[in-house]
């Protein structure tokens, strides 16, 4: 039994019949990162003696025979992003360093109180700002698929940890892409819930009108599972949404009978990989095989989202940002100063690059004489955005596309070169102007033998929906169980 | 449209982020900068005359709860991450 890339819900089904313990599952994962992290560099922070002393504390709930909900005992990798009270978070900037959250997020209180042990921090882009993992200040994380490559991003350190096998399921954060985009360049499924279905309070802010939390895990099932978990109103986040959870569970049906499916389009022209195209088209005669009716449909605004996005994401990143001024918390330079000139000093010593570089374009287009032409467009062209999804979602149930133009892309590759950086979020970002649901999941092999991902997108609230139709794809093609490693990081992946 | 960002807008857009560029930066960001502004110009394009702005995706307005004190954070807590704290205060450099 080959613990450490086993789905979740198999663990539990070996919990259940007491053929394994929490310890033995916690003690499988670690001895896996001490193989592989060396050359993934997954995890900002890592906690094996606390993991094993949670693991304990449930065996022995278990064997007084506490009920064992859907993930207690299942082990879980929180992006740096999300405070957990007296464990560092970082956001994997320098300004953060050392910080200690005295409270933790409302997500993490959940995974608690389901039993799950949390076994560490992963790395990201710094604040999140990026799509490849190379934006952090403190390491460079790997894709496991092929270490030359990167993970993508921002969640790259919870999807490589997830396909590396060094834990069974992570937390992302998503603000253009950031869950969605890394699962799919590390063959793992990601989901971004519907704004406002999962509590944003403990998430470090980065743009507060996008960013959601959502499950990155090894198969449809366990990101149905954590997703219950997660989700619903918390009176500490005023933009939760306060409506009630329905069991997702329900969703999983393993066909799609009746269910009208659109392929947009402008989704499928210039600029994405002949081997992504050929797997998503083959993916769509799978879902027709499955019962649905796909028909093509028109997303007229695509081409405008990325720009709408880096106007409206880099605007409140400046404003959210304001708060790092070295008084509160995190970095403050250790030269004598005035006050503004130490503001100056601890955010220019602070900040990476890339935050930087958004900080100074949402302040500009912020700035008077700027606001109304770029803010401003910006914010009418998103109501524009969101108005596309309303027509389809007329039409069809769901919407199908790449996840990413291409697949990993290689160590370096775009760091000199902003703009080619953001255009790989091109097929990720509408959903967050117009804050719907979306998953990505495994959909075969492309270029170079790494993976490619199939998004699915809904309406809000829609979550039944695609994981309804990402469940009856992942049946019908085992993709999830069929994706084995390269030989160099699955020397020990034996068959099921 | 070509869009150039010249230096010193660069260094009056730092002073308003309350950020210290170095020199190399400045000349670095009025560069890159001026690319994505260019890339960002397409949205000339749409007709936005008729379409209000979205500023949030959901129907929401004031979300209200009791003005009743509940529990938060003690004040040992709240100072805990501060980088230079005295008698119960965050302190900083010299204002006036």
């Amino acid at each position: 039994m080959n613990l450490p890339f086993l789905p979740a819900h198999t663990l539990h089904k070996l919990l259940k019949k007491k053929e394994i313990s929490v310890r033995e599952i916690v003690t499988a994962l670690f001895d896996r990162i001490e193989k592989v992290e060396s050359k993934i560099k997954a995890f900002l922070y890592l906690d094996k003696e606390g993991a094993l002393k949670q693991a304990d504390e449930w065996d022995r709930r278990i064997a007084q025979g506490d009920k064992l909900g859907s993930l207690t005992g299942i082990p879980i990798a929180i992006k740096d992003i999300i405070c957990i009270r007296k464990i560092e978070t970082t956001c994997a900037s320098r300004i953060l360093k050392g910080f200690v959250p005295p409270y933790s997020a409302t997500v993490i209180r959940k995974l608690s109180r389901a039993g799950m042990i949390i076994i560490g921090k992963t790395n990201l882009d710094e604040f999140a700002m990026g799509s490849s993992t190379e934006n952090s200040a403190f390491q460079t994380t790997r894709n496991p698929w092929d270490l030359e490559t990167i993970p993508g991003g921002s969640s790259g350190g919870s999807t490589a940890a997830v396909a590396a096998g060094e834990v069974t399921l992570a937390l992302g954060s998503d603000t253009g892409g950031s869950i969605r985009q890394p699962a799919s360049l590390c063959g793992v499924v990601g989901l971004k819930p519907t704004y406002g279905r999962v509590s944003r309070y403990g998430l470090i802010a980065f743009a507060s009108s996008l960013d959601q939390i959502g499950p990155i895990t090894r198969d449809v099932r366990d990101c149905t599972s954590l997703l219950q978990i997660i989700s619903g109103p918390d009176k500490m986040d005023s933009t939760c949404l306060n409506c009630p959870v329905p069991d997702y569970s329900q969703a999983l049906i393993p066909h799609l009978k009746n269910m009208r499916i659109g392929l947009p389009r402008e989704y499928l022209i210039s600029g994405i990989e002949k081997e992504v195209r050929e797997r998503i088209m083959e993916a769509v005669e799978i879902l027709k095989d499955l019962g649905a009716q796909v028909e093509e449909i028109s997303l007229p605004h695509t081409p405008y989202a990325v720009a709408t996005y880096y106007l409206i994401a880099t605007a409140e990143a400046s404003s959210n940002l304001a708060r790092y001024d070295g008084v509160g918390y995190g970095h403050r330079t250790p030269e004598k100063t005035r006050l503004i000139e130490m503001y100056k000093k601890s955010r220019q010593e602070g900040f990476g690059n890339e935050v930087k570089r958004r900080i100074m374009l949402g302040t500009y287009v912020l700035s008077k004489g700027y606001y109304e032409d770029y803010y401003g467009r910006a914010q009418r062209v998103r109501t524009l955005i969101r108005q596309d999804f309303d027509l389809a979602f007329e039409k069809v149930e769901a919407i199908v596309t790449p996840t990413s133009p291409s697949v990993a892309f290689r160590v370096g590759e775009k760091t000199d070169d902003p703009l080619q950086m953001y255009l790989s979020d091109i097929f990720t970002i509408s959903a967050n102007l117009a804050g719907i649901a979306g998953i990505s999941l495994p959909c075969g092999l492309g270029r170079d033998n790494l993976p490619v991902g199939l998004q699915i997108l809904g309406k809000p609230l829609s979550e039944p929906t695609i994981l309804r139709v990402a469940y009856a794809y992942e049946q019908a093609t085992r993709w999830t169980e069929k994706l084995t490693l390269p030989q160099e990081l699955s020397d020990d992946r034996v068959s099921k | 449209m070509k869009k150039r960002i010249e230096q010193e807008e660069v260094r009056y857009i730092a002073h308003l982020a309350r950020l210290q560029l170095s020199k190399e930066e400045e000349i670095k960001f009025a560069r890159q900068l001026g690319k994505i502004l260019e890339y960002v110009e397409k949205l000339k394009e749409v007709d936005v005359s008729d379409t209000a702005p979205t500023f949030h995706v959901l129907p929401l307005f004031n979300v209200w709860r009791k003005d009743k004190t509940g529990v938060s954070l003690s004040q040992e807590d709240a100072l805990s991450n501060a980088p230079a704290k005295r008698r119960g205060h965050f302190q900083v450099p010299r204002v006036i």
